[in-house]
Order: C-alpha cells, then structure tokens, then sequence
C-alpha cells in the first residue's frame, strides 16, 4: 500500500474514531442516567409532591415550574426576537449602526449564563421590584434566548426568496403586506425551529434561575408569576449536593436527571421534526 | 396616432455613484406594445423597473427627471407608490408564482388591495386566467399548488396575477427568455391580444421577438436612448449607425 493510499486510511480513521468518542461519552452519559433513573420512574413519580423532606414522593412541583417558567421565556423570547430579527432583516439598512447591532447580537449569545442570572437579580429582582418569582427567572431566560431565537429568525426569513417580496410589491402591496402575507407565512417555521431549540436549552439552565426565583423546597406549585418556583435542574443540583442525606436521595437525583434529559430531548426533536417537514414542503 | 400614457421627461437614475439612465426621454402609447431592446446592462430593465417605482427598494438610488403616468408624474412626493404599483403592472423576467395554490396567486394581488367578496374574487381569477390564456389548462385544479405547472404555465399565471388587478399598463421583463420556442411564441399571441386592452412595455433581448411584437421600439445602450420610433423603421431603415450595427448583429 503506498503512502497517498495509507494517509487516506488514516485519515478517515481519525475521523471516524473522533466520531466514536463522542458518540460514546453520549452514550455512557444516557446509559448511566437511564440505568439508574429508570428505576425511580413511575407515575406517581411525575405525579406527586415530595415528601418527607424530599426523600420521598415526587418532583411534580419541579416539572410544573420548569414548564412555567419556559412558558415565559417562550411569551418574551418569541414576538420580541421575531419583531426584532424581522425589523433587522426586513427594515434596517446596511449601515454601520445596524453592523455594530448585529454583532452585539451574535455576541449575547456568548454571555456566560451566570451574568445573564446576576442581571436578571439586579433588573428584575431587584430594580422592577418584582421579588425572586417565576416571572423573574423567565425574564431573565427570555433575555438570554433572545439573542438564539433573533439569529434562528433572521436565518429563516433569509431563506425566503426575495421574489417573493419583489412580486408582492409589483401587485401594490405596502411592505408590511409584502411582508405578513409573502414573507412571513415561509419563515415562521424556520423562526419556530430555532426558537424550540432556544428553548430547551433555556429550559435546562440553572445559573439564570438561580437567584432569580428558584427554590429549595416548596410545598406547593406556584399559582401566579410573583411566586417562587422549584425548577427540574435545580432540583438536580439540591438532590446531588444540597439535600441533607444525598446518597439516599441519590435515585431521586437520577430520576429527576432522566426526567429533564428526556424534556430537552422531546424539545429538540419536536424542533427537528419542524425542520424536516418544512423543508419536505418547500421542496416541492 | 394614439394617445401617450406613460412619457419619461429627461429622466436619470443614479446608482452606487454611477449615472445608470441618461436623460432619457420617451412616450409610451396607449395600446400599444414599445419594445425595449440593446446589449445587456445597457438599463433596459432598470428603464422598466422606473415606470412602476420598482427602483425605490434599490438602496442608495435616485432618480432625477419625471416619469409621466396620465400627466402626472409618478415620482410626485404626493403620490402613493401602492396605487402607481397596482396600475402600472409588472411580469418578472424570471416566473416567481408564489408558493401557493393556482387559485391564491391570482387572487393575491385583490385580496391585498382589500377585495373580499369571495364571488367577486372568484370571478376576476377566472377572467384574469382566460385573458392570460391559461384558463382552460387549470380550471380543474385551481388549488392545486402553481409549482406543479410547467414553465410557460408559470409564466403565463404570473401575468394573469398582474391582470387582476387590472392594471392600465404591463411592463414585461423579457417574459419569454426562458422558454421554449413553443411557449414563446403562445406568450408572444398573448402580447398581441392584451395590448387591445392594455398598454405594453416589453424588454427583451431577442431583435426577432421585438421585431415581431412591438409596434414602438427603442433602442438603448449604455444607460442612454440611442433612438426610438415605430418598429417598422428601426429594424428596416434605422436612422443611427449605432442601432443599425447592433440589428445587423455587428455586436452585442
């Protein structure tokens, strides 16, 4: 074998062993959560409140607070970034300010989500006075997402073709009209698509949740935005280090583990399937 | 001789610094069909986009001169650009149906002008469809998706859009350059009937298909009007060197 032949072996066997890895640290982590968490999965489980100072019971109150609070970040994140990233698109002109916008976009999307919590304390908490509540947390989350659920639109309203808009125009349309009716219809799935992934990773933080309304324990769910809240990964975090008898409750750990996985990963795939039927249509 | 319905006044159009239209100045008549032919990035199609204001999205442009619709001139800043757009109608040089049943493209253009009357609507998409000779072909699907037609299906459902909303004038981006012989030639019968009833503007750069289809032609290069008279005389004893060296095929 002469050596174009042997470096190309190699090379592809590089590849593919880097491949291997990752698909096998996956894989550890899912089976290590799944062994030891699918055990703890039960209906009552998702069903009932913890009890006995949460060795034992359930995590609904987890469950309906991280859905909570993901519905807020959803309620901001979702007009304003797809009003921001249409204006951004559709509007602005390609001047420096618009240049200095954008990038100050991409580059929220890098603040680390420890700062997006603090400012959240400092603003929502604090400033606006509304106390550390589920309305806090899912402010600060819709911030940090915002800067996803911007890019992911303005993305998806590139791909329309600017016939579109030309054609709607040349019958007499305004361009708003241009825009609502031949524009938007096409780029709402794409802006979806983003969004959703935006969201699952929201729904898994904890650092922005934090201070921001997150609780220990608490022994009812929330029933209204000004209450605070028990979330899915910050109950991990209490369950692995925080509770008083850890290596007990470390099946409840695993479980609320698996719970959480499995949520980001039904987001993801509700995303992916999005993708792929919009893109099953436009091929048409 | 007919009456003018769009006349451009000394008008130029200024892009990114260079002077791409140079004091042009030309009558369009009334059901007529005035063909615009010359070498490519001559300005035939930045003339055409002028007439309906198509170059306002153009970033960094101006447009210096008038452009007369009726007597008025359409770059008046006390003119709504939405009304101008919808009487001065316009076919893509590229087919663009949009992404939507037969049925809703034609009907797009009314229902955005506010026209909801669902009779009313379905009447004028019927009509509109026979004037741009396509009805027979797709009265059976009309909500059928517009992609599933073939070219010249395609291209003859975007002109049948910009009918409905009953335009006074057509401009036509060299609306046949891809299609077939056969195809062309259908939309070129289409051009003859249409301009009974409507006024054509046609660019193009096939001197064939001007000569067969245009009653005014004008012969443009480098953003200038080299000359414009009666198709007759321009393809048979044009009066400059320059748009006889460019009929008798010298360049191109």
């Amino acid at each position: 074998m002469n050596t174009r032949k042997l470096s190309e072996k190699l090379g592809f066997a590089m590849l593919a062993a880097c491949m291997l890895i990752v698909t096998l640290l996956l894989a550890v982590i899912l089976f290590d959560i799944a062994s030891k968490g699918a055990g703890r999965i039960s209906w009552g489980f998702l069903s009932e409140m913890p009890r006995n100072g949460m060795t034992e019971g359930g995590i609904l109150p987890a469950i309906v607070g991280t859905f909570l609070v993901t519905l807020i970040t959803a309620v901001l994140a979702i007009p304003l970034g797809m009003g921001c990233a249409i204006y951004l698109n559709e509007y602005a002109t390609d001047n420096q300010p618009t240049r200095i916008i954008r990038m100050a976009i991409r580059n929220l999307s890098g603040v680390p989500s420890i700062v997006y919590g603090l400012f959240g304390v400092v603003l929502f908490v604090q400033l606006i006075h509304l106390g550390t509540c589920v309305l806090a947390s899912g402010l600060t989350l819709g911030l940090m997402t915002l800067p996803w659920t911007i890019t992911a639109s303005e993305e998806a309203l590139k791909t329309v073709p600017n016939s579109y808009r030309e054609g709607a125009l040349a019958l007499g349309a305004t361009k708003w009209q241009a825009i609502r009716t031949n524009v938007l219809p096409y780029a709402v799935p794409g802006m979806l698509t983003g969004t959703i992934l935006g969201l699952a990773r929201a729904a898994g933080e904890t650092a922005p949740i934090l201070f921001t309304g997150a609780a220990f324990f608490l022994p009812f769910l929330p029933s209204s935005p000004l209450d605070q809240f028990m979330a899915l990964p910050y109950h991990l975090y209490v369950m692995s280090t925080q509770h008083h008898a850890i290596t007990l409750v470390r099946p409840i750990a695993y479980g609320t583990a698996l719970v959480l996985v499995v949520l980001v990963f039904a987001m993801n795939l509700a995303a992916i399937i999005l993708r792929y039927r919009l893109r099953m249509t436009r091929s048409e | 001789m007919e009456k003018v319905k769009i006349r451009a006044e000394d008008f130029s159009f200024y892009y990114s610094g260079c002077r791409c239209l140079k004091s042009v100045t030309m009558d369009m008549r009334e059901n007529t069909v005035t063909g615009i032919i010359g070498p490519s990035g001559c300005g035939k199609t930045t003339f055409l986009r002028s007439l309906n204001r198509m170059n306002d999205v153009v970033l960094g442009s101006r447009a210096e001169g008038r452009i007369l619709l009726d007597g008025k001139n359409i770059y008046d800043p006390d003119v709504n650009v939405v009304e101008i757009r919808r009487r001065v109608g316009m076919v893509f040089q590229k087919s663009n149906p949009f992404p939507k049943s037969i049925f809703d493209n034609v009907a797009y253009g009314l229902r955005i002008n506010g026209i909801t009357d669902r009779d009313f609507v379905r009447e004028r998409v019927e009509k509109s469809l026979s004037d741009a000779a396509l009805w027979k072909e797709v009265d059976d699907r009309l909500h059928k998706s517009a992609f599933e037609l073939s070219g010249g299906q395609q291209q003859r459902l975007c002109i049948a859009r910009a009918l409905a909303v009953e335009p006074e004038v057509l401009l036509m981006d060299e609306p046949a350059s891809a299609l077939d012989p056969t195809a062309t030639a259908k939309i070129e019968e289409l051009i003859r009937e249409l301009k009974r009833s409507y006024t054509i503007v046609i660019v193009t750069h096939n001197m064939q298909q001007a000569a067969r289809i245009s009653d005014y032609t004008a012969f443009f290069m480098l953003g200038e009007l080299i000359e414009y008279d009666l198709a007759s005389k321009i393809f048979t004893t044009p009066s400059k060197k320059l748009t006889e060296d460019y009929i008798t095929g010298r360049f191109g």
